[in-house]
């Protein structure tokens, strides 16, 4: 086991990690303009000396590779600079908004469970069936809709009639249970429904497979009733793709946050980096995106390390 | 396909599919008609929306930037067929010019990528060695981002606007045909006709591109189909953002975000254009599925 993680550690998590500093650094290199016009902003009058002051001071006189260690260097200490427009260090920001963006795709995965767990469960059990088509079609359709139209849709038709839900905002944790999980309802919905429907999808086809495997027919033939066979024996091992699923989604919910949370006003990480580019705010574009981008390719890491967990054959090949 | 935005790559298809498969496009049609109607009728769509996208200067009912400010927030049948924006203008004709930018920036961007990847995924899968290991980090570096975060930091760099867009999404696109198209190649290489070559001095540049090349055709047109829908979802989400189309250009993404505003007031003008960029992704992708099942039926997917 711990083989399995060192190695997955050294030949692919730390490469990649490796490729995406370098990325984001060199993507901060290659804005147009020059990078002390983008650190001072619009506005002062700076004379050349002040310039080279500035330049200095930010490293940016060395040489590419010198500046590139420093700023890895720094990273790695947990320095990602300052923001430009609050000139609070970018870590404190990210900081802040960790929490919310957790507790939103936290939700967004527990809808996304309970929702299709169960759906694909009866799809399968009881095939072709009135469940089985329905659930399919609105699998389909969940894989389809875009999140943003998704969110949309859900504020134009539930939030606007029935005020119990509001249709922009958070409400922190500090001011009530309800009032927080009430401003995240829709977009945990607009987050999840598209793993909903993966999940549901690989559920039901995991599922079918299991039920048609011998051990099932062994299992009813000395005498199990079928809700055992069904739940305790072909369930549990359909499971074990779905977890891929999940863990592999998991990372794409990080990738709707920038768009959710946007729709619907939650301050949450993905909406700070798309402040940040919009804003021209360069070391906060770097720390979000950094900071994403690892987050991901640890819950990758997690994602394998589950799997191996639950299914010992992927550790050997 | 479990993952929203295409991006997980398809199983490979194994080699000599097309060249075993083909058939006209009749029979394709009375094949498709019997075993996934669902698929030709996706296809139909897909193929009347490209039509009426690239009929938009003829089909649509006024200029898409035309403003009448007499007839603002109008609903359906009031004025034009889908009524009007809050600026006046017509929405059929915004929605058409819409479409026609959706699949303009993802065939071209999806295009691209595939070509760009189609090379890496040969030359990795061919040359192995340090250009494999170099290429397969630069996948793995690009997977890291979850698309639209990436898309997010190349718009940055190259700024808003349609060819921005087009570079952000190819960028996205690239590292799965990369992907799909080393897999086959590993295996094509190792086969008889590819030693056979090699013996008789064709060049490797020859051999990937004569030899090895027409064997992944089917698994990049699969992912080609399998993309494409992600990429029209990806520009309309940037767009949606104010990342990607420049007002007042009509794109499907941004028509959702710009009626946000009213959308109590007039909710036609956030219907129709979500109806048309749903129904589009929905047509796309069920085309898709049945593109890859008809090349490749060991893909299909359990019904």
């Amino acid at each position: 086991m711990l083989t399995f993680l060192l190695g997955r550690l050294l030949t692919v998590v730390l490469p990649t990690l490796f490729g995406v500093s370098l990325l984001v650094f060199s993507v901060m290199r290659l804005i147009p303009g020059d990078f002390v016009d983008i650190l001072i902003g619009v506005g002062p009058d700076v004379s050349q000396a002040q310039r080279d002051q500035i330049a200095r001071s930010y490293g940016l006189d060395q040489p590419l590779p010198v500046q590139y260690l420093r700023w890895l260097g720094n990273t790695l200490q947990g320095d990602l600079g300052r923001s430009l427009q609050s000139g609070r260090p970018v870590r404190a920001e990210i900081a802040a908004r960790v929490p919310v963006t957790l507790e939103l795709a936290a939700l967004a995965t527990l809808f996304s469970l309970v929702v299709a767990l169960p759906a694909g469960l009866l799809s399968a059990v009881r095939r072709n069936g009135v469940v089985d088509v329905v659930a399919r079609f609105v699998a389909l359709i969940g894989l389809s809709i875009p999140n943003f139209l998704l969110g949309t849709l859900l504020i134009l038709f539930i939030a606007l009639r029935w005020p119990v839900l509001p249709t922009n905002g958070f409400v922190p944790l500090s001011e009530g249970l309800w009032p927080n999980l009430r401003s995240l309802i829709l977009p945990s919905i607009s987050l999840g429904a598209l793993l909903a429907a993966a999940v549901m999808r690989m559920t039901r086809s995991a599922l079918l497979e299991e039920l048609g495997r011998e051990y099932l027919t062994v299992a009813r033939a000395k005498g199990l009733a079928g809700r055992a066979v069904v739940l305790g024996h072909a369930f549990r091992n359909a499971l074990i793709p779905v977890v891929t699923v999940v863990g592999i989604q998991t990372g794409y919910l990080l990738g709707g946050t920038v768009i959710v949370e946007q729709l619907f006003a939650i301050p949450g990480i993905g909406r700070l980096a798309l402040d940040a580019v919009l804003a021209r705010d360069y070391p906060l574009v770097q720390g979000t995106t950094l900071f994403v981008a690892a987050v991901f390719v640890l819950v990758n890491l997690l994602t394998d390390l589950i799997y191996s967990l639950i299914d010992p054959r992927v550790r050997t090949s | 396909m479990t993952a929203h935005d295409g991006r997980a790559p398809a199983d490979a298809a194994p080699a000599n599919l097309l060249r075993s498969r083909r058939r006209g496009l009749l029979p394709t049609v009375e094949h498709l008609a019997r075993h996934n109607l669902a698929g030709l009728i996706a296809g139909a769509v897909v193929l009347a929306i490209i039509l009426a996208a690239a009929a938009a200067p003829l089909l649509a009912p006024a200029a898409p930037n035309l403003m009448t400010p007499t007839s603002r927030l109008l609903p359906p049948g009031e004025a034009g067929p889908l009524g009007t924006d809050f600026f006046g203008r017509d929405l059929l004709s915004r929605i058409l010019y819409g479409a026609r930018i959706s699949l303009l920036v993802g065939g071209v961007s999806v295009l691209a990528s595939a070509v760009v990847g189609t090379l890496l995924g040969l030359i990795a899968g061919y040359l192995g060695h340090w250009p494999e290991y170099l290429v397969m980090r630069l996948t793995d570096t690009l997977f890291a981002f979850p698309a639209v975060l990436l898309a997010i930091l190349v718009v940055s760099v190259v700024g808003a606007g349609f060819t921005s867009v087009v570079i952000a999404v190819a960028v996205v696109y690239t590292p799965i045909f990369a992907r799909v198209v080393r897999g086959p190649t590993l295996a094509i290489k190792q086969g008889d006709y590819v030693q056979a070559a090699v013996a008789a001095g064709a060049t490797a540049g020859r051999v990937m591109l004569r030899h090895v090349l027409p064997n992944v055709a089917a698994s990049i047109l699969v992912q080609l189909a399998l993309s494409l829908s992600g990429a029209i979802v990806l520009e309309a989400a940037l767009s949606f953002l104010g990342l990607g189309a420049v007002p007042p250009t009509p794109s499907l993404g941004s028509m959702l975000s710009e009626n946000r505003t009213y959308m109590e007031l007039a909710p036609w003008t956030i219907l129709y254009p979500g109806l048309a960029l749903g129904l589009l992704v929905l047509a796309i992708n069920v085309f898709g599925d049945a593109i890859r099942d008809l090349l490749d039926p060991r893909l299909r997917a359990e019904a």
